[in-house]
């Protein structure tokens, strides 16, 4: 178990060295209104780069449960709502909240939160402390919803 | 089956009711509505949804409960059906060769003490039981080794192995088309409460639980698969995915990798409670095993 100061220290390391993976503790955001207004990254987010992560099943395999215009990928998921025209009806802000944790949002959604390590239960060993999505990878999953008008 | 045009009107009432509504409704839902809203794509196949009206379907169908077949293709639910194309039965016919098998030090076969597998006709709706010697709830499988152990002098057989497949897949197919039953009173009550609050509680680094997936969103599609509503009267169940029958403990364990949770052992009390819970809830559904499903 890391104590306070480890933690800042680890937090410190990943903005050091500028390239925060799945791995590392998320770093602190800030939530105004609705939204996540400051980018988790330095780096703007790529949008060819999102669009892959969406469809990976091993990245954010959000076609598991949504349907978005990526015709080569087939069976897109009905659970929630269709991608398509999501970036008219949000600002990139509200959108990094969604995928951050949309259990700020709706405390009863299935959606998981693909920016949070803490406070989940009996999580399989692979994965825990870890998130779903580094912070870069959020960005650019952001940057891919923004070109959904 | 013979069904009234009244009790078809409301079923299709229902399915409407159910499949017209535009967005995910999330129960329980309150905070803070979505800025704008939702797309109105409908959420199942028209294809799909059809089928469900079916007076074929009546018998698998109780109250709001439905069971997993009627959720499955028509393909899926005629290979069920048919007991030549049902690989299930495969697994049947391995449990009648066990019935009559001599093993252990007491030089005896389950037919020894139960006759023919008819015996157990009806038998397999009251599980999981109560069972006050030994101060626990026993499923079919457990029940099967106790009878190897203390009657036999046998060696219990591995949970998931072909022989405990067989067997209880067997049991359970002399009670296909019985309803449900088990007992739910005195110290069942507990075990209900324990599983109940594994099915609520949130899991793994996807931080699910069992409602959200086939509580909410019973009949829409998760990438491929449909979502059922989780009954357990299709069990051992052949699924296509495996190729191979699976009990319903291998199940619980798929549903919990996918929230990629940690897992418990198969015949654990974690998915015995589980069980437990499930079958109560699925209450008065028939027995289907060997069920089919994708
Ligand atoms: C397990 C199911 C599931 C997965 C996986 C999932 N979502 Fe969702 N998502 C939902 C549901 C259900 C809703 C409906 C609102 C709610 O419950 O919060 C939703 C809502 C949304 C919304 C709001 C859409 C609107 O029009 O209101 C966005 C944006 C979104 N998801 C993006 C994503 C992205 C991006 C990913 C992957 C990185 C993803 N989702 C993965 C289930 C999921
Ligand atoms: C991420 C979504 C998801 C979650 C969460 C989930 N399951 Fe499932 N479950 C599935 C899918 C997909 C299937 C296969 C299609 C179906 O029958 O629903 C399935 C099938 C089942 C079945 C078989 C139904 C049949 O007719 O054969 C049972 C029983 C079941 N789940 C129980 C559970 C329980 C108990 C939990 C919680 C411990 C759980 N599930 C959590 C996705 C999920």
């Amino acid at each position: 178990m890391f104590g306070k100061g480890a933690a800042l220290l680890a937090v410190l390391l990943v903005l050091c060295s500028g390239a925060a993976r799945s791995a590392e503790a998320p770093l602190p955001y800030q939530i105004v209104g609705k939204g996540v207004p400051v980018p988790l990254s330095g780096t703007p987010g790529n949008a060819e780069n999102g669009r892959a992560l969406v469809a990976s099943r091993a990245g954010g395999n959000c076609l598991a449960c949504h349907a978005a215009p990526i015709p080569e990928e087939s069976d897109h998921g009905r659970v929630g709502p269709d991608l398509r025209g999501v970036g008219s009806r949000f600002g990139a802000a509200e959108l990094r909240l969604r995928v951050v944790d949309p259990k700020v949002l709706h405390p009863d959604t299935m959606m998981p939160a693909f920016f949070r390590a803490e406070g989940l239960n009996e999580v399989a060993a692979p994965f825990r402390g870890q998130t779903i999505l580094s912070a870069q990878e959020v960005e650019d999953v952001v940057a891919y919803l923004m070109t959904l008008k | 089956m013979p069904m009234s045009r009244g009790v078809l009107c409301a079923l299709a009432g229902f399915v409407l009711a159910v499949f017209s509504c535009p967005g995910p409704v999330v129960a329980g839902e309150s905070g803070v509505a979505s800025p704008s809203p939702v797309d109105a794509a409908p959420h199942i196949d028209a294809a799909l949804a059809a089928p469900r009206i079916d007076a074929a379907l009546a018998p698998y169908i109780v109250g709001a409960k439905r069971s997993g077949y009627v959720y499955a293709l028509p393909e899926t639910r005629a290979m069920q059906d048919d007991e030549i194309m049902n690989p299930g039965f495969a697994w049947v016919e391995r449990g009648r060769g066990l019935w009559t098998e001599v093993e252990g030090a007491n030089g005896k076969s389950c037919a020894s003490c139960h006759g023919p597998v008819e015996s157990m006709a009806g038998k397999a709706v009251s599980y999981p039981k109560w069972k006050a010697s030994m101060n626990r709830p026993v499923t079919v499988e457990r029940q099967i080794n106790f009878c190897r152990v203390a009657a036999m002098k046998a060696e219990p057989w591995e949970h998931e192995s072909p022989q405990l497949l067989a067997m209880t897949t067997l049991i359970k197919q002399q009670s296909r088309g019985l309803p449900m039953s088990m007992a739910d009173d005195g110290p069942m009550r507990e075990w209900i409460d324990r599983g109940k609050a594994l099915y609520f509680a949130r899991r793994g680094q996807l931080d699910m639980s069992c409602k959200h997936c086939h509580d909410d969103h019973p009949g829409e599609k998760l990438r491929a698969e449909t979502l059922s509503q989780a009954h357990v009267n299709g069990f051992p169940t052949y699924r296509l995915g495996w190729q191979g029958l699976g009990s319903l403990h291998r199940r619980l364990e798929t549903c919990y990798e996918q929230m990629r949770a940690e897992t418990y052992p198969l015949g654990s009390d974690e998915y015995v409670a589980l069980e437990i819970f499930l079958t109560d809830r699925g209450r008065g559904l028939p027995i289907e095993t060997p069920s089919v499903r994708r």
